[in-house]
């Protein structure tokens, strides 16, 4: 491991110098060391999606990025997730009630939001291989399709 | 739980208003009765805050326990605030997200607590107008008398009301199922927009000034021992404050403790310790060995019993015909997504923790008896939880993160375990084998029923979750019935897993009830009809403070012939390789039938649709929640039909991440139609019976679509 250096994350369009190994996951940077915890840690392995980010503006897994790589690198986090596009999932998600505890959701949105920048009327199927790497251990999925297809304007399907 | 002692306690809100609670009359006098369970607080601004006593861990308890109060108190639902209460069981009784209680255990008394408070504003409101009470109504929060056009808000009452008589708890009145305008309406989780802006609710997100964080080097396998430990390098990495030895669970889980000023130091400084384990205690705890031990004692029969009724060998004996068949199922871990944690600050004698538990008692019992901190010198805040599925019911992870934090006086330290850790140190659903006999008469009748469990045991009693019941159906309604159970020794620990029981044995009863059917030249919702004909209650009555555990035959058929009706079952169609599958359960007070149209393509299972219909009494509280809850038991009993098994080498489960741990996944989602069957009994709990069915329904329509009986969990094709 690299000795700790000063590191600027730009993150939600804002600067700020913490002092880490660069070797340090930037989701560890984000909770432990930049006081943003609304990324999640699930498995440390990049499988469940939890800690999805955007880097530039697309979905990665924040447990597999060194946070020395994104010194001064554009990344979003869910709360900074609130462009217009971010804002209607947020609503969706409210709407539909999708979430039972919560803990995946963040990733969820988070690869729902780069998918709708891509795609701005996915398909289910489309949805479904988007988010194919965001677990949810409740098992809210029929509500995150269904609110995926809300917020990009098309009809929601019962949930 | 409504304590039959239990009185209403009202007192004045700082700043003014009213504070309503419950005391039962032991605890006052005893210690709690310092404090006010104040399940409702009404302030002079109007602001109404309510009380959630139990854990939330993605059921929406905290959603809908309020909402039974906020129904009976008549306030605006959108303006209430949900204040999660800390642990004090002296004040609240039990706190536990577990066993699917909290809705049948608080469904009269949170209502009665609501109802209260407004009969207080009522009568304060009634002075205040100098007119009669029977004159006022209430609606979002406001006292109209309409013959006046006169109103009050509730805020400019509660100070008047504070100073009333608190009424007995059984003399308010309380609504008629049909004036509800608050139960029985669609609402999302009070918590849901702050999760969404990233806000720290839960356990993990746990930031206190100065705060360290843990991680723990365990056993590499169950029963390994710890035989030494250098922990030299690791002391020396970067952001690593103290290497600790933690001796806390006896020998067998002697565990070395990192505290670093990162999660991520501590993680890398954990792979420089050497340490030395003894694995000869973990040796043969192998899953294959597990088979081939419980095939043998399949083999030799008996056991012990779990209920005899009647002779069943006898009567097998004299059978027209006789079905045998051996079942199984695996360990299955948790595999919470949020992994197991706890930060606790121990500072003059005094330990706070703030623990996402299920049961935090039983962290603070642990905690008392193995570190000496005795209950009274513990404060525990309860967290929102990223799901618990039973895991959380246990304290071991609590005791763990306070005897870090007992070494490093006045450092708040969160202990996280990482993902492998979480897989090690489950405790696991533990697997089971069960060798079935039935009889049938020269009618078809079942007319005899054996069925024996081999299951583990540490001490020579089944371990955690590791049992069958002797309510097990069909017993009550065969006449001659033998259940029994043969145990071998592990070193895995086991736990309840959602449906705890009820999620391996509904697969192994209702799949050889299945095939007992077709023995009998019908199918299985027309035996289960047929054994349910008789208006029957079997077990035990309703005992005050308790509701009903009993099995009531009406409840089952209702529930049976609405999944018929729901899927077309009597004119469904059967083509190769596609077809429906039934199943029934009653587990945890609700009764659920479900029906699972699968297909089968070589080895591949999909699950297209599964129609559930379901009986949890006369009322659905939050409408919204209560379909999350049935969702999210069948997607994830399909996860445990068509995959999810840990296998274990000497003690070491293979599986230690989501990468070899097939949960499913958004696509393989199906269509999930849902059926509330209300009949005239009290509402009961959804966090569990959903799911136990849905396993053999797919089973039982892999079957119908190929052939071939699946009695070996998960499928394999």
């Amino acid at each position: 491991m690299s000795p700790p250096q000063t590191i600027t994350l730009k993150v939600n369009g804002k600067n700020m110098a913490i002092k880490a190994a660069p070797e340090m996951p930037l989701l560890w940077a984000l909770r432990q060391e930049a006081g943003l915890a609304g990324t999640k840690f699930g498995c440390g392995g990049g499988y469940c999606g939890a800690c999805t980010v955007q880097i530039n503006g697309e979905a990665t897994r924040s447990c597999q990025v060194p946070v020395g790589e994104v010194d001064k690198v554009a990344v979003t986090t869910i709360e900074g997730l609130n462009d217009a596009m971010g804002a209607r999932l947020k609503a969706a998600w409210l709407e539909l009630d999708v979430m039972q505890c919560g803990y995946c959701q963040a990733g969820q949105l988070m690869s729902a939001h780069a998918l709708l920048r891509a795609n701005p009327r996915p398909s289910a199927a489309e949805i479904d291989a988007a988010l194919d790497g965001n677990l949810c251990r409740c098992a809210t999925y029929p509500r995150i399709r269904a609110a995926i297809l809300k917020a990009s304007g098309q009809e929601a399907q019962d949930a | 739980m409504l304590d039959r002692r239990a009185f209403l306690s009202v007192s004045a809100l700082a700043g003014g208003g009213l504070m309503l609670g419950l005391s039962s009359k032991a605890q006052a006098k005893g210690e709690a009765a310092k404090g006010l369970n104040a399940y409702v607080s009404i302030a002079a601004s109007g602001k109404v805050t309510i009380l959630s006593k139990n854990p939330e861990i993605g059921q929406g308890i905290k959603t809908s326990l309020p909402m039974l109060i906020a129904e009976e108190l008549d306030c605006d639902w959108s303006q209430v605030e949900v204040a999660q209460a800390d642990l004090n069981t002296a004040l609240y009784g039990r706190q536990v997200a577990g066993g699917s209680m909290a809705i049948p255990l608080h469904w009269t008394s949170h209502r009665q607590i609501g109802a209260a408070a407004r009969q207080m504003l009522l009568q304060a409101a009634a002075a205040r107008g100098r007119v009669p009470l029977a004159e006022l109504t209430t609606a979002k929060g406001v006292v109209h008398h309409r013959a006046s056009g006169a109103q009050w808000n509730y805020g400019a009452l509660a100070s008047a009301a504070a100073a009333l008589p608190a009424p007995a708890l059984d003399s308010v009145p309380l609504k008629d199922a049909k004036d509800f305008a608050l139960i029985g309406t669609r609402q999302g989780g009070v918590d849901s927009a702050r999760v969404l802006a990233g806000e720290r609710l839960f356990g993990i997100d746990v930031d206190l000034p100065g705060q360290l964080y843990a991680v723990l080097e365990t056993a590499p396998a169950h029963g390994a021992l710890l035989k030494s430990v250098d922990s030299a390098a690791a002391a020396r990495a970067t952001g690593v404050v103290a290497v600790l030895p933690l001796a806390i669970h006896g020998a067998a889980q002697d565990s070395v403790a990192i505290v670093a000023s990162n999660y991520w130091y501590a993680e890398q400084a954990r792979k420089l310790l050497v340490a030395e384990w003894d694995l000869a205690p973990a040796q043969g705890h192998s899953s294959s060995v597990y088979a081939a031990r419980a095939k043998a004692l399949l083999d030799a029969g008996g056991g012990s019993d779990i209920r005899r009724d009647g002779d069943a060998a006898a009567k097998l004996a004299g059978a027209a015909k006789r079905i045998t068949a051996r079942y199984s199922y695996p360990f299955v871990a948790h595999a919470t997504l949020e992994p197991q944690n706890c930060t606790a600050l121990y500072q003059d004698g005094k330990l706070e923790l703030w623990a996402p538990c299920q049961n935090p008692q039983a962290g603070v019992d642990l905690i008392a008896r193995q570190l000496g901190i005795p209950t009274a010198n513990q404060t525990l805040h309860i967290t929102r939880m990223g799901g618990g599925f039973g895991r959380r019911l246990a304290g071991d992870y609590s005791l763990q993160a306070a005897a870090i934090a007992k070494a490093l006086p006045g450092r708040p330290i969160q202990l996280i375990y990482s993902r492998e850790e979480d897989f090690r140190r489950d405790n696991f659903r533990p697997g089971g084998w069960h060798g079935l006999t039935a009889g049938l008469d020269s009618a078809g009748n079942l007319v005899a029923l054996t069925n024996q469990l081999i299951t583990f045991t540490y001490d020579g009693k089944p371990a955690g979750a590791a049992r069958m019941g002797a309510h097990q159906f069909p017993a009550g309604l065969v006449a001659d019935l033998l259940y029994s159970q043969s145990t071998m020794p592990t070193t895995i620990t086991t736990g309840p897993l959602r449906a705890p029981e009820s999620n391996a044995l509904c697969f192994v009863t209702q799949g050889f009830l299945d095939e007992v059917a077709e023995a009998a030249g019908k199918d299985l919702p027309a035996l289960m009809l047929q054994l349910c004909a008789q208006d029957r209650v079997i077990g035990a009555a309703a005992a005050p403070g308790r509701p009903s555990s009993a099995f009531v035959t009406a409840r089952a058929r209702g529930v049976i012939e609405q999944v018929l009706a729901d899927c077309g079952w009597a004119t469904r169609g059967k083509s190769q390789g596609r077809a429906m599958g039934f199943a029934f359960y009653f587990c945890h007070l609700g009764y659920f039938a479900e029906v699972a149209d699968v297909s089968v393509k070589g080895s591949e299972v999909t699950v297209h649709k599964v129609w559930v219909a379901a009986d949890v009494g006369n009322q659905i509280v939050n409408p919204s929640g209560a379909e999350n809850q049935v969702c999210g038991s069948v997607i994830e009993g399909i996860g445990h039909a068509l995959g999810l098994e840990a296998v274990f080498e000497n003690g070491v489960p293979v599986t230690q991440n989501f990468d070899t741990w097939p949960l499913p996944r958004i696509a393989a989602t199906p269509e999930i139609a849902i059926s509330w069957v209300k009949t005239d009994y009290p509402p009961t709990g959804l966090g569990e019976p959903a799911l136990p069915p849905v396993i053999p329904a797919i089973t039982n329509a892999i079957y119908a679509a190929t052939g071939k009986r699946i009695r070996d969990l998960p499928v394999r094709l």
